[in-house]
């Protein structure tokens, strides 16, 4: 130990960051690692959306114009899992980071040095992972989804590719244990579990998702692992395993999965729609218990991803219906936002516009997930573009929109200073114009047949793509608006008050803006504030 | 929930996890190119974990002389609890991948290839002969024949062994609480001893299975399951012998007081879920 043990409680009520590059790699501070969460997960958003625009530049044209088929597998692999990892997990985790303390009146996350190592493992994941594109064999191109045997047909990227998926699953497992030890034990006398904002509920289910599932991909891609270098026969038929098998595996992750990218997406839209509305969350008990239905709900649908794989019928019935049923606790979420904002006073700040979009534009790809969720349908939707259109609109509307709204509802809470309006209401404004210039006619793409993971296609797809293309093209710059709104931002700008909204709930807006360094140094009381409410 | 405290307490900054973080760097490459064909990767693994273990003392070290000198809370202790849970629950959802794979393997792929529910086809003209018993190593006879280790021999004196060494460390706990420390030093040695005899059974067990039996890793689906399975449990006795063995050593040096022991605790509830997980092999890797 070459650090002096800070003794009594007045030294650490003082103790601001340490100076330099030291305050960044030693962070313990909360709101200090959710900056550096959220600023990789920007980085990994551009450099992710760089590969999207790869691919999309490869299909605006029927034909192979600008990179070998080999290259654009490559891309597709690649663009998935850093966005799936790199993006958008990091990016919630930022925000949980940043906002859980702040929100249930604790000083800082339950494990802090924890909370800097979960952070720090993710840059050596992401670089293990690019650096493959300059390897014999370059990158993995077998799909994000890893399914052998073609993965194990990956070159010298291989073993790193499942090293850095299960550096990947360390961190996002560590950082899931972070806040539900937080959320649990840090809370403010009074603070019961049904008065929690909806953002700390849906991190909460989120983390019990994270690490329910994620030793499961590590199992997953570990048993890869050992099938190409230790002889194992888990996903070969020869020695009695099952490729099969792999995919069951995976999804049995992948499912839980696609709720940890949107319910804390749901949590954010769920603080912000009633701010703008100025009237508090309609049916808030109905939400926790949706969310909770939903977490449960995915851990028995997997195998609605893999219908085309021969399984039994009754198999194919059983996760139909489950699928289906999960319509009935989101249809309750989507319900409820609206009814907050029936009769509500409401304006159209950027936070609400893109919470808006969010509402309308996750509901389409909602839908679209119930299309795909009717077997006998499947059979025809299957590895289409119908699919590609279905989770990007709940991606990217869904999961993106919404940090980007939370980016907006709480920067001025970051930094004391408010952001430029207009450019935040151009950037909305693009970005949902393009966002569905790219992915709705990919619906019509796949409903005709266009196969995904192709980078050539026939000439009777060629409209739909060049305007897809045209539209990831426009998405892509317009998320440059994005980052001059940040940066002006954190520079300078109107000061913010410490409530910023009109009417904002929640306890964050009880704390100065920006921030103090360590949240809440002793407990707020709860029944105090109630009081004089 | 404690909440009685005034003030919060936040720890200071600590350069332990970069550390950790480089040893992961350090490991995760070295394996890969090790794994790749270039003989050097090796011993850049090596410099990795023993980073990683060098962090492991520091970082500990380092909690261990702040609980020493009473920094910590009742909230802290909690965390530390809530933490310790968690992270046991996250390795019971590791070991159920692999159990999935067993159960999916001995109930459907091997009855599948064998031509049951709609795949008749499937054996008739890719496996032709191929039927589905238990244990197997395909229908390809991957690592040639094999027998498999009967559940009453050496399996059976393991299971003692640890259902005995979690009799033991209960012993321990109970002398902890009460205060009576030779008691707790006796039977805390006598469970690592026993965790420490377990390693080497199935070390002599893995040298059979390879050199007596031609049950190898590459023995099909049986192979495949059997060691990763143990394998990856024993890895956990191993490390769970090992903390008992540095919990043995804080019990020496009068770390842990009736009130105050949850560094005992953890590693105690660790050894009974590595306790747990290998009942769970008995029955279905071994003995059904």
């Amino acid at each position: 130990m070459t650090t002096a043990v800070a003794g009594g409680h007045e030294a650490h009520d003082d103790h601001g960051p340490a100076k330099g590059l030291k305050r960044w790699l030693y962070a313990t501070n909360h709101k200090d690692i959710g900056t550096m969460y959220l600023i990789f997960s920007l980085l990994m958003f551009f450099v992710g959306g760089a590969m999207a625009l790869v691919v999309r530049s490869e299909l605006m044209q029927p034909g192979l114009q600008f990179v070998h088929p080999e290259f654009f597998n490559q891309m597709t692999t690649m663009h998935a899992l850093i966005m799936v990892f790199g993006a958008v997990m990091p990016a919630f985790v930022g925000l949980a980071n940043w906002m859980i303390p702040m929100m249930i009146g604790a000083p800082d996350m339950a494990l802090p040095r924890m909370n800097n190592w979960s952070f720090w493992i993710l840059p050596v994941a992401f670089g293990l992972l690019l650096s493959t594109l300059f390897m014999p064999g370059g990158a993995p191109a077998g799909g994000w989804t890893m399914y052998p045997p073609l993965i194990l047909q990956t070159g010298d990227a291989f073993p790193f590719l499942i090293f850095s998926v299960h550096l990947m699953g360390l961190s996002s497992i560590m950082g899931a244990i972070n806040v539900i030890v937080t959320i649990l034990n840090m809370r403010a006398p009074g603070m019961t579990l049904l008065k929690m904002p909806m953002f700390v509920w849906t991190w909460l289910i989120t983390a019990y998702l994270l690490i329910a599932v994620m030793p499961v991909l590590a199992g997953a891609v570990t048993m890869l692992l050992t099938d190409q270098f230790f002889g194992t026969s888990f996903f070969l038929a020869a020695g009695g395993g099952d490729p099969v098998l792999f995919q069951h595996i995976f999804w049995f992750f992948g499912h839980p999965e696609v709720y940890i990218m949107i319910l804390p997406a749901f949590g954010v839209v769920s603080e912000i729609i009633p701010t703008f509305s100025r009237k508090p969350l309609f049916g808030y008990d109905s939400m926790v218990y949706a969310a909770s239905s939903i977490a449960f709900l995915s851990f028995i649908v997997w195998a609605h991803h893999m219908f085309t794989v021969g399984m039994p019928l009754s198999g194919q019935l059983f996760f139909m219906f489950a699928t289906m049923l999960i319509a009935v606790p989101t249809g309750v979420k989507v319900f409820n936002w609206i009814a907050t904002m029936w009769r509500g006073a409401m304006t159209f700040e950027t936070p609400m516009l893109f919470a808006l979009a969010f509402v309308f534009l996750f509901t389409i790809g909602g839908f679209s997930g119930l299309m795909l969720a009717i077997a006998p349908a499947d059979v025809q939707y299957h590895d289409t573009y119908f699919v590609v259109a279905h989770f990007h609109y709940v991606l990217v509307p869904g999961s993106i929109f919404a940090i980007m709204a939370a980016g907006y509802y709480w920067l001025p809470k970051w930094t004391g200073n408010m952001y430029n309006e207009t450019l935040g209401k151009w950037h909305f404004w693009l970005s949902t114009i393009f966002v569905n210039l790219t992915f709705f006619p990919m619906h019509f793409l796949g409903l005709a047949g266009m196969p995904r993971r192709i980078p050539d296609y026939g000439t009777q797809f060629a409209d739909f793509n060049f305007w897809a293309s045209i539209g990831a093209m426009g998405f892509g710059f317009s998320q440059i608006l994005f980052v001059i709104v940040v940066w002006q931002c954190v520079r300078g700008g109107e000061k913010a008050t410490d409530k910023v909204w009109e009417r904002p709930i929640g306890l964050e807006w009880t704390l100065p803006s920006p921030a103090p360094y360590h949240s809440f140094t002793t407990p707020p009381n709860l029944e105090a504030k109630e009081a004089k409410a | 929930m404690a909440h009685a405290q005034d003030h919060y307490y936040v720890p200071h900054d600590s350069h332990w996890p970069i550390v950790g973080t480089v040893g992961l760097l350090f490991m995760m490459i070295g394996v890969s190119i090790w794994l790749n064909g270039s003989a050097p990767g090796f011993w850049i693994m090596l410099a990795g974990i023993g980073v990683l273990v060098f962090m492991m003392i520091g970082w500990f070290g380092n909690v261990i002389s702040e609980n020493q000198q009473g920094l910590y809370s009742d909230q802290v202790d909690v965390s530390f609890r809530m933490g310790m849970f968690w992270f046991i629950f996250s390795e019971v959802m590791f070991f159920a991948a692999f159990f999935g794979v067993l159960f999916y393997a001995r109930n459907m792929s091997i009855p599948w290839l064998g031509g049951e529910s709609n795949n008749f086809f499937t054996n008739l003209l890719l496996w032709p002969g191929f039927e589905s018993t238990w244990p197997t190593n395909g229908p390809a006879d991957m690592g040639g024949d094999f027998e498999s280790i009967p559940a009453l021999g050496l399996p059976l004196i393991n299971t003692i062994l640890l259902l005995s060494s979690s009799v033991t460390i209960t012993i321990a706990h109970h002398a902890l609480i009460a205060g009576h420390r030779g008691t707790l030093n006796a039977f805390l040695a006598l469970t690592f001893i026993l965790g420490f005899i377990f390693i080497g059974v199935q070390g002599y067990e893995y040298v059979h299975a390879y050199r007596d039996l031609n049950l190898t890793l590459a023995s099909g689906i049986f192979g495949s399951t059997f060691f990763m399975l143990t394998g990856f449990h024993g890895l956990h006795v191993t490390i769970g012998a090992i903390m008992l063995f540095i919990i043995w050593l804080r019990v020496l040096k009068g770390h842990f007081t009736p009130t105050n022991h949850f560094g005992f605790e953890a590693v105690a509830w660790y050894w009974h879920f590595v306790d747990v997980v290998w009942v769970g092999l008995y029955i279905f890797v071994y003995w059904l």
